[in-house]
């Protein structure tokens, strides 16, 4: 095996966040004054994230791997970038809400680093056991975070629910993986392809079988219905910037996985997936929109939300090509990006009301106007409304996903977006139509309004983060050619011409 | 016109928009500010809408002052030329961005009497605005439609915030109306594209493309619904009397005069320039749905107390016109729409605009509660009766040009119909001449002897709009025949 490359190089970023996540842990254990600062761990790992981030890009158009295990490439690249600017995100925007809600702070960072490199893992893996290593890390890390909230009950509950579930679904994954190394004879994902590709004859049924547990084990990560029960809760339990972490990082790297696996070593077999993919697909976006619009937890609602989202993704998984791979990653960076701008301003709003019932974000257009259009504009950019991000990703992943015959089901999904509308609308009427709570009426006669003792001012860091993904949301809305030029790049790692 | 009346074209939606970003940035205490950026805005935009009418040249090509800026492609589905951003007119486009730079003009001057977050207001108002001028010269199916949704978005918060009667129910009914609608428009382009196989969004080289008559019998009646939604089709336009009725003086103006075009605009680019054979299969069931919402809508107006009911239900009516002259397929009738397309527009703006002058005064608009308001409001009652009889067509005013193209051109086609037609403007006559003798005449009703004269603001406005309907009733050459070349060049099959 002298063969292999062993250049440990490639591994900078991963590495970065491994060292940085020790780095955390045992500053915090030794050095108990630590905790009493309130940015020196969060700014510390900000740091590591944006290190991670940035050294990722050195490998840019190469095309290497590390021991057949985990592929550095632009694919790979596309997917660290995107983890490290999430958790940076998250982090500079939660510090307030860290320091005050959560009970460990250092290992709570160390967690939120962790997930981040067993995400990068996932995206990078090259073969069936490294990357459900990825995903356990990715996992555990998470397990843990889900249930570090101070005061919240929920929060262990929340936490427990996860890991029992969570560990179900771990053990149908790598049953059904170890199914489809017996069909194939291989756990790399280049060997499995060549042995699909020369013909299933004798494996049917047990690599039936083993799509169908792996499809039912990464459909409970990526909470695809009917795999998705734990979602409401865990999101419900967890601290905010968990829950944004659980709805990006988490989400993502599962759909980097699902890319990896679907469009190499299953590609061959995609007669016996396509289907399952399409039905989950479907079953995905109606439920979760449907289900969404009774919530009146504004976390609860982001799940179901979110749930319908990972609807549309599936949509473009099943449907694989070169043009819905690129067209999925463009929506993925898009969604991240929205995504994190509805948590971050809800972290915002938290910090100050300390509520996430939705119902009390009346009248936070007069209170906060600011946060009220981050909201706003995030919240329609989910539902897929134009010059945001949401309409153009979503435009371009739809029309990707309508071939094959798919059109039906990209239909289906437009109702969804549109049914979205609906329930995300009624946030946005309780915001802007609806007068805030104790507010003097207006005047009679003119209609005039004076009530500057209610407002409030966001803090400097989350102003400065809700800007930037504000921002961002937009950029893509209106430009979203670099977006998708990397996303292209990155897809086309995977279909090679 | 010159290939850089491409850039006034850009300035159509750029204007509006930067505008609506200077506001954001202005404080809401700078009210002067407020103002002084609304009327320069809005002016630029009405005098741009004017030169770019006058300027198309009707002997020249089909799409004048186009611009290209490659915005993505060869990535993912896309290919060369994939997304542009590309600008240009034609003779149907023309009249339809003069439409929009006469309406936002006088929209604005009304809407300075707002109090309540007139910042916001007009930031949504300019959003709105942004996406109608886009779509009318946009020649990128994927910018069309997304400008399209851009003109809709607003609409929510604006009838929700500052309308007046159910409005949380008219904005919600409104706003998920015309989204659902959106579904079946969504859905249709994707076909579209998937179908041409082409990898370009280019608006030209899809009308140029070839697609299976079966698939285009299937996708022209989405397009047909989803954008007649959104242009009042019966019976797809539960939501606009109840919108119309909701929305504030300026945005019902601007969506009855405005917006509902843009849903006819959208049947011709994408249903008749794109899926022609698909027109032609479906031109029948144009005509049986337009004389069944003339008919409809008339009869309806005929029982409506709430004034803004009857302009609401009217509109449904002149609508149907429009798509009765789409279904005709000769090139007099499709002339005789869009002309209508334009002259309602006008003349629907007036009189929710001088409907609002009343109501912000009387907090009240049922017909019987008014008697004689001719006497203490004349200036009012003169622009209101202008607007009256360009409605019912009288001759030498915009209505009669329109309905006499749209009527000829159905008494060739379908003479039954053409009959009904006639007998809908009679009907038309009827419930407008009753609320005049109703309202505006007879004996004064001293309740409302503290009304005032329409502010000056508000004569201003009803001057362009008045002095519009006057132009096209008595000149409507320039209309005409930037319109008719254009269809006669465009849409194949078209009989003259």
């Amino acid at each position: 095996m002298s063969d292999l490359n062993f250049d440990y190089t490639l591994l900078i970023p991963e590495l970065i966040l491994a060292v940085a996540a020790g780095i955390v842990l045992l500053a915090d254990a030794f050095h108990t004054e630590l905790r009493l600062n309130r940015t020196l761990l969060p700014g510390f790992t900000v740091l590591a994230a944006l290190a991670a981030g940035l050294t990722s890009l050195a490998w840019l158009d190469t095309s290497d791997d590390f021991a057949t295990l985990l592929a550095v490439d632009n694919f790979t690249a596309f997917f660290r970038v995107l983890f490290a600017f999430t958790l940076a995100t998250v982090v500079i925007g939660s510090y307030e809400f860290v320091a005050r809600e959560i009970r460990h702070q250092g290992e709570f960072y160390a967690m939120f680093l962790l997930a981040t490199l067993g995400a990068s893992v996932m995206a990078a893996s090259q073969e069936l056991l490294t990357a459900y290593i990825g995903l356990e890390l990715l996992s555990f890390s998470l397990y843990v975070a889900v249930s570090l909230a101070k005061r919240d009950p929920r929060s262990g509950e929340a936490g427990l629910k996860y890991v029992l579930l969570g560990g179900v679904a771990s053990a149908t994954l790598l049953y059904g993986l170890s199914l489809i190394y017996g069909s194939a004879g291989s756990t790399s994902y280049a060997a499995i392809s060549e042995t699909f590709a020369a013909g299933t004859a004798n494996v049917e049924l047990p690599l039936l079988l083993g799509l169908v547990l792996v499809i039912a084990g990464l459909g409970f990560k990526i909470s695809a219905v009917p795999f998705h029960m734990w979602t409401p809760d865990a999101y419900e339990g967890a601290p905010l910037p968990v829950t944004a972490i659980l709805s990006a990082t988490s989400k993502a790297g599962a759909i980097a996985l699902l890319l990896r696996l679907f469009s190499g070593p299953l590609l061959p077999v995609k007669d016996d997936w396509q289907w399952m993919l399409a039905v989950i697909s479907l079953t995905t976006m109606v439920a979760g929109n449907l289900i969404a619009l009774q919530q009146t937890n504004i976390k609860r609602l982001l799940a179901y939300s979110s749930i319908g989202q990972v609807g549309y993704m599936l949509l473009a998984v099943a449907t694989i090509s070169d043009a819905s791979a690129s067209a999925l990653l463009l929506h993925l960076g898009g969604y991240t990006v929205t995504n994190l701008a509805v948590f971050m301003a809800v972290i915002a709003f938290y910090n100050r009301q300390r509520s996430e019932r939705i119902a009390d974000f009346r009248g936070l257009a007069e209170t906060n106007p600011y946060l009220a259009l981050v909201i706003t504009a995030a919240l329609f950019s989910l539902s897929g409304m134009p010059l945001l991000a949401g309409f153009t990703t979503k435009f371009i992943l739809f029309q990707a996903a309508a071939q094959d015959g798919y059109l039906w089901l990209v239909a289906i999904a437009v109702v969804m977006s549109t049914i979205s509308l609906y329930y995300y609308l009624l946030v946005i009427r309780l915001m802007y139509v609806q007068e805030p709570d104790g507010a003097p009426a207006p005047d009679p006669q003119t209609g005039r309004l004076d009530r500057p003792n209610l407002r409030w001012r966001t803090s400097p860091a989350s102003y400065a983060v809700t800007a930037v993904l504000l921002l961002g949301t937009i950029a893509i809305g209106l430009y979203a050619t670099p977006l998708l030029e990397a996303a292209d790049d990155a897809a086309a790692v995977l279909f090679p011409a | 016109m010159s290939s850089n009346d491409g850039y006034l074209m850009l300035a159509t939606f750029l204007v509006p928009l930067g505008a609506a970003v200077l506001l954001m940035l202005t404080p809401s205490r700078e009210r002067s500010a407020i103002i002084a950026i609304t009327a320069l805005a809005s002016f630029a935009m009405f005098v741009i809408a004017v030169y770019l009418f006058v300027s198309y040249d009707f002997n020249g090509p089909q799409f004048q002052g186009v611009k290209a800026w490659t915005w993505m492609e060869n990535a993912g589905v896309l290919g060369e030329r994939g997304i542009q951003l590309k600008v240009g007119m034609d003779g149907i486009a023309a009249p339809m961005v003069l439409l929009t730079g006469i309406v936002i003009m006088p929209g604005t001057w009304v809407s300075w009497k707002l109090h309540h977050r007139t910042k916001d207001f007009f930031i949504l108002l300019f959003l709105l605005v942004a996406g109608v001028f886009g779509t009318f010269v946009m020649l990128d199916l994927f910018f069309f439609f997304l400008l399209y949704e851009t003109a809709v978005l607003p609409m929510y918060l604006l009838i929700a915030v500052w309308g007046s009667t159910r409005k949380e129910y008219g904005a919600m009914k409104l706003m998920m109306m015309l989204v659902a609608a959106s579904i079946l428009i969504f859905t249709a382009i994707f076909a579209i594209f998937t179908e041409a196989g082409l990898g370009t969004f280019d608006l030209p080289t899809l009308f140029a493309a070839e697609f299976d008559p079966r698939m285009q019998k299937i996708f022209f009646p989405m397009i047909a619904i989803g954008c007649g939604t959104l242009g009042g089709m019966f019976p797809f336009h539960a939501w606009s009397p109840d919108g119309h009725a909701a929305a504030p003086t300026a945005v019902s103006m601007l969506h009855a005069g405005v917006l509902m075009k843009l849903g006819a605009f959208g049947i011709i680019r994408l249903g008749f320039q794109i899926l022609p054979e698909g027109a032609e299969f479906w031109a029948p069931a144009l005509v049986l749905v337009g004389i069944t919402a003339a008919l409809y809508g008339a009869i309806s107006a005929l029982r409506q107390v709430d004034l803004k009911l009857m302009t609401g239900f009217s509109s449904v009516s002149h609508m149907g016109y429009v798509f009765l002259g789409l279904g005709t397929l000769n090139v007099i009738g499709m002339t005789g729409a869009v002309l209508q397309m334009f002259a309602h527009g006008i003349m629907t703006a007036l009189f929710f605009l001088l409907i609002g002058g009343m109501y912000d005064q009387a907090h009240n608009r049922d017909i019987p509660n008014f008697s004689g308001m001719a006497k203490q409001m004349p200036v009012w009652a003169i622009f209101f009766i202008l607007a009256g009889l360009a409605s019912l067509g009288l001759p030498g005013l915009s209505g009669f040009v329109a309905e006499l193209h749209i009527f000829v051109g159905v008494f060739r086609s379908y003479p039954v119909v053409g009959g009904l037609a006639v007998l809908t403007a009679a009907i038309t006559a009827t419930y407008l001449l009753r609320m005049f003798a109703a309202a505006f005449f007879g004996d004064f009703n001293p309740r409302w002897s503290h009304l005032r004269e329409i502010t000056w603001a508000e004569r201003a406005g009803a001057t362009v709009l008045a002095g519009s309907i006057l132009t096209l009733g008595l000149w409507p050459a320039p209309w005409v025949d930037r319109i008719s070349t254009t269809l006669a060049q465009t849409i194949p099959g078209v009989a003259l």
